[in-house]
């Protein structure tokens, strides 16, 4: 008793007798989505012979090419190669028997090499090289990027290539690939106010990002409801402004986040939104906000209170904090009323920090700091607010068609991949303006509980619309790999929901 | 409910007592005081009466009492109570459980009485209950009463209960063929179906994509028919698990074996079962519906539902008969020849009732049962009066009031589940949706209203698997499950807001994946492992 013929897109179905159909011709009577290579996102240039190579645990591990610019002492690399390692090998059922194969048809080894100064120990930014080159050939693979980021891309992608064949081998084709990323900005937003997410989740979703090509953690991570962070310098805030004392990031966990994301090439962005969305705020910090009068009862309380001079030196120091917490150059500010902006954009220029706004800033006309970056999310004409302001000079970030909260019934995911960010008017030097896109996952409904499988596999979609060609669009492909993509994360620990019917390949009955 | 002295009545209860009443679903009567008394897991016990006709040894209630002290207190075993004098007089140290007729090892049926009685007053904490099923649901009601001050003590407010249900039959429906669901993933909604006191589990478990049900007659089925015959089937074993663990919750299995649509995954396993298509006057490759007009097919029939009536023992079996597509049978020549013999003309609805008089025949002849889906009525089956016929299109072919007015004007049973199709998700508080439904909203005498047997909230596994399947049904499922137990009267949204939120945290508590309602949290979050 399913709803057939009451509204499920018409399109999928096709797609899944066509997927079927592939599947069948290359690998007989069972359809299952967890064989053969399927990249996600999809790279740049791939070249792939038909020739395999056979892996095994036992005799294959990665290291450094001796040019390479980094060296056992990155941590960052050393801890992505056991990451990998345990992906590749260590989820799939072991099939002992010591098989031996011929030196030229076994990968033995991947060869690392980072080719300019590696940037190992810093934080990854906007102008961080992500690209890389992968030769798979046996017996020795390399990988090749101009710094550690592009390192982790390659590595990812590798991983990918890898597949079980029947009879339950390590395969991979021999292949070229070389690949770089479409966007800079690549980023999901989680919200931490509505509903208090856990550090735990907060860590897989870095790991999914990274399986994703994903590059930037917007922390959307106080509003209204509630203040979670906490801060050294105004500790009440969070005392006082949290859920309770357990729904707190501490400093340390803070920096365990932005450590994490770090060692998978991710950024982390807060938002510290003002003067509106600070009803959490003004718990733990007197006078902050605005009293109201008129009809409103007596003690409550709207917007921050921009006609205080307490008000700018508590938001000062408070700004202070935040640069010296967040190391990304950019803040993101929120975004709402005008006076108070070109004040705040003051601020966030004296502590050498940007400013990433909300798109309001920018309609009502506050006179924004070159380089200023405005996130676009209004639904309507989004096409056209991009051209207004990167007509009028300014960075775009879009997250207009991609608010993942806003769920529907069957699969959107292809409403958000069929997104194209540059399809506005405008000349190549506005286009050049977006810098990228995020998928927004806001949390009036979503917490720890149902956050993994509603952000993936559709935040994928997002993923590769924002790293791939805008060629890349063809929605049969897409399908058959984001099926497999999607049970690639299950087996790496993501719980990300189906697509559509049918089953994942991994003998754990997942 | 005349309240005097420390008593509150309903709603005031809600305000005033706040923690002590948030129970789900909401009990037929309710009087409770904010007076209330300690509970220690050191000292605490669950106790037959001695005039109780379940004892020690009952295993349905013996093992309900360990869960609940579970759930009440962790599983971590407590010493016994330190010997350092009397028990403080606010205390409560047992539950006296009375059950007044036998039945322990039997299985719950759509007439299980599943009324009790509670009392927790300065005398003591009282349940009673004419059966085990009713003592189960008045053990949930008691896990839902106890609360914790934020030091960890546990307390219980004075209070009486007296409670029943509205419907007898409070189903919740998985699908385990679009999606293959693990055995932990079902055991597991058992025990949360219990927390929402359904009671029956309607498994529909095979349908075109996938045969996952191994049948010892034809084992071919889920060998060539399921996604993988290793992993992706249920034993022998695990159906006899699952319909015993639902037992234990006083839960009903409702298996569901859907023909002669939705049948494409029986085709590898069964040849000649299925229809063959033709595209012209050639075979076309593809498979239809079931073949209606051969005799071997009633002969599997026979067999297969000869077993299936043995290895289930609900006296009811869901038999489907939804959405039968008519044009592979209108392609195929022999089809047409028979139609022709037959004199059914070009009305492929008289073949399809054909086929069902058949199947239902043979199904009867076993001693058994059935629930069909709406179509079989609509199209004119003519099917036993007892026959349960359940409702799941919302418009068409009319709107599912109207069509419940159809069924139980005719004079058969009916069972609800258009507006509960809980895979249909939208943005924002749904569940308010299906909580303001009401099943008997609909023209017709009380001897019509008589006939609704209850309803059931479904979860179709298209986009459902084990990674999204449990948020995705709690809490929302719970609305439909105070719908069909509470009292028609209780439809109030926000008291129902305040208490889903509240069970909801009580839910994640008890190590339940559910999601939120709206902005907020809960004292114990959902850690991911």
């Amino acid at each position: 008793m399913e709803l057939r013929g009451l509204g499920r897109p018409r399109l999928p179905r096709l797609l899944v007798a066509l997927v079927a159909l592939a599947l069948l011709a290359e690998q007989g009577p069972r359809v299952s989505a967890a064989r053969g290579p399927a990249l996600w996102p999809m790279p740049l240039s791939v070249q792939m012979s038909p020739r395999l190579l056979r892996l095994s645990p036992d005799n294959f591990y990665f290291s450094h090419d001796p040019s390479s610019k980094a060296g056992p002492s990155c941590s960052l690399l050393q801890e992505a190669f056991r990451r990998y390692f345990n992906y590749i090998f260590g989820f799939y059922k072991w099939h002992h028997g010591s098989a031996k194969f011929h030196t030229e048809t076994e990968l033995q080894q991947l060869l690392v090499s980072v080719v300019l100064d590696s940037e190992c120990d810093t934080f990854p930014n906007i102008s961080s090289d992500e690209s890389y080159t992968l030769l798979v050939k046996g017996p020795v693979s390399f990988l090749k990027a101009n710094r550690v980021w592009g390192v982790l891309r390659g590595l990812e992608t590798f991983s990918q290539l890898i597949y079980q064949d029947p009879y339950g081998a390590f395969t991979i084709n021999e292949s070229t690939i070389s690949d770089s990323p479409r966007f800079p900005h690549r980023g999901i937003l989680i919200d931490t106010a509505r509903h208090y997410l856990p550090v735990k989740s907060i860590l897989k979703t870095l790991d999914a990002m990274a399986f994703n090509k994903f590059n930037v953690l917007h922390w959307h991570i106080v509003d209204d409801q509630s203040f979670p962070f906490q801060s050294i310098t105004f500790p009440e805030l969070s005392n006082k402004g949290s859920y309770s004392l357990s729904h707190v990031y501490t400093p340390n966990d803070v920096r365990m986040v932005i450590e994490y994301a770090r060692l998978r090439g991710i950024r982390v962005i807060p938002e510290f939104d003002t003067p509106g969305h600070t009803q959490s705020w003004g718990k733990g910090q007197k006078d902050l906000l605005t009293p109201c009068y008129n009809k409103q009862p007596p003690g409550t309380f709207g917007p921050v209170n921009p006609i205080l001079n307490t008000t700018y030196s508590f938001l000062s120091k408070f700004f202070k904090e935040i640069s010296m917490v967040f190391p990304d150059q950019f803040i993101h500010l929120g975004g709402d009323e005008v006076e108070f902006y070109c004040w705040l954009l003051d601020i966030i220029s004296t502590i050498k920090k940007r400013s990433i706004v909300w798109q309001e800033v920018f309609d009502d006309k506050v006179k924004l700091q070159q380089g200023t970056i405005v996130q676009v999310w209004k639904q309507e004409l989004y096409a056209h607010e991009q051209n207004v302001v990167t007509a009028a000079g300014f960075p775009v970030i879009l997250s207009a068609p991609w608010y993942l909260d806003w769920i529907s019934y069957g699969q959107d995911w292809i409403k958000y991949y069929s997104v194209e960010p540059l399809d506005f008017g405008g000349s190549q030097e506005q286009k050049q303006l977006v810098i990228g896109g995020e998928a927004c996952l806001w949390g009036e409904y979503v917490d720890a509980t149902n956050l993994t499988p509603r952000l993936w596999p559709r935040a994928s979609a997002v993923g590769e619309r924002l790293w791939s060609q805008k060629e890349i669009k063809n929605i049969d492909d897409a399908y058959k790999r984001l099926t497999i993509h999607r049970c690639r994360m299950v087996r790496r620990g993501i719980a990300a929901e189906p697509l559509f019917t049918g089953y994942c390949d991994h003998g754990d009955k997942m | 409910m005349a309240g005097s002295g420390l008593w509150f009545s309903l709603l005031l209860a809600a305000a005033f007592a706040g923690r002590a009443v948030a129970l789900w679903p909401w009990p037929q009567s309710i009087r409770t005081s904010n007076w209330f008394y300690t509970i220690s897991p050191h000292s605490f016990q669950f106790k037959y009466h001695a005039s109780s006709a379940a004892q020690p040894g009952c295993s349905v209630l013996d093992e309900a009492f360990q869960r609940y002290r579970g759930v009440l207190f962790g599983s971590e075993v407590w010493p016994g109570p330190a010997r350092t004098g009397k028990q403080p007089m606010s205390e409560k140290t047992s539950l006296i459980v009375l059950v007044v007729t036998p039945g322990c090892e039997e299985l719950p049926s759509l007439e299980s009485v599943e009324n009790y009685t509670l009392t927790v007053s300065d005398e003591q904490c009282f349940l009673l209950s004419a059966t085990v099923w009713g003592a189960l649901r008045g053990l949930e009601t008691f896990s839902q009463l106890v609360w914790r001050s934020p030091e960890g003590t546990l307390f219980i407010n004075k209070t009486e209960i007296e409670d029943f249900p509205r419907f007898p039959h409070r189903g919740l429906l998985l699908d385990t063929s679009r999606h293959y669901l693990p055995l932990p993933s079902i055991l597991d909604t058992l025990d949360v179906m219990a927390y929402n006191k359904f009671n029956v589990f309607h498994w529909h478990l095979v349908d075109d994509p996938s045969f996952p049900y191994e049948s010892f007659s034809f084992p071919e089925l889920s060998r060539k028919g399921s996604y993988d015959p290793a992993t992706h089937i249920y034993t022998a074993q695990d159906v006899k698990e699952v319909i015993e663990y639902a037992r234990l919750r006083g839960i009903r299995v409702l298996a569901e074996f859907d023909t002669p649509g939705h049948t494409l995954s029986w085709g590898p396993g069964v040849s000649g079962l299925l229809t063959p298509c033709y595209s012209g006057s050639q075979p076309s490759g593809t498979f239809g519906p079931v073949n209606p007009i051969l005799n071997s097919t009633y002969e599997f029939m026979s067999s297969f539902f000869l077993e299936v009536s043995s290895v289930f023992p609900d006296f009811y079996l869901h038999l489907g008969g939804d959405e039968v597509d008519f044009t592979c049978w209108k392609s195929n020549p022999d089809i047409q020849a028979f139609m022709k013999k037959k004199g059914f003309g070009d009305d492929f609805k008289q073949l399809e009732s054909y086929y069902i008089q058949t199947l239902l025949n043979i199904v009867s002849a076993l001693g058994k049962g059935y629930v069909v889906w709406q179509e079989v009525f609509d199209n004119k089956v003519k099917v036993r009066p007892d026959t349960i016929i359940q409702v799941w299109r919302e418009e068409l072919p009319v709107n599912y009031l109207k069509e419940m007015a159809l069924i139980t004007s005719a004079g058969f049973r009916a069972l609800l589940s258009a507006p509960w199709y809980l895979n249909r998700i939208t943005y924002g508080q749904d569940w308010k949706v299906y909580y303001l439904v009401d099943p008997l909203e609909f023209e017709g005498s009380a001897e019509q209203k008589a006939l609704v047997i209850g309803g059931e909230a479904c979860m179709w596994g298209e986009y459902v698997d084990t990674t999204n399947l449990v948020p995705r049904l709690w809490p929302r499922a719970g609305a439909v499950a105070e719908r069909l137990w509470s009292n028609k009267g209780v439809t109030d949204l926000d008291f129902a807001f305040k208490r889903l939120s509240h069970f909801r945290c009580e839910l994640l508590r008890r190590g339940v994946q559910a999601q939120p309602l709206s902005v907020g949290y809960c004292e114990q979050e959902f850690e991911q492992t």
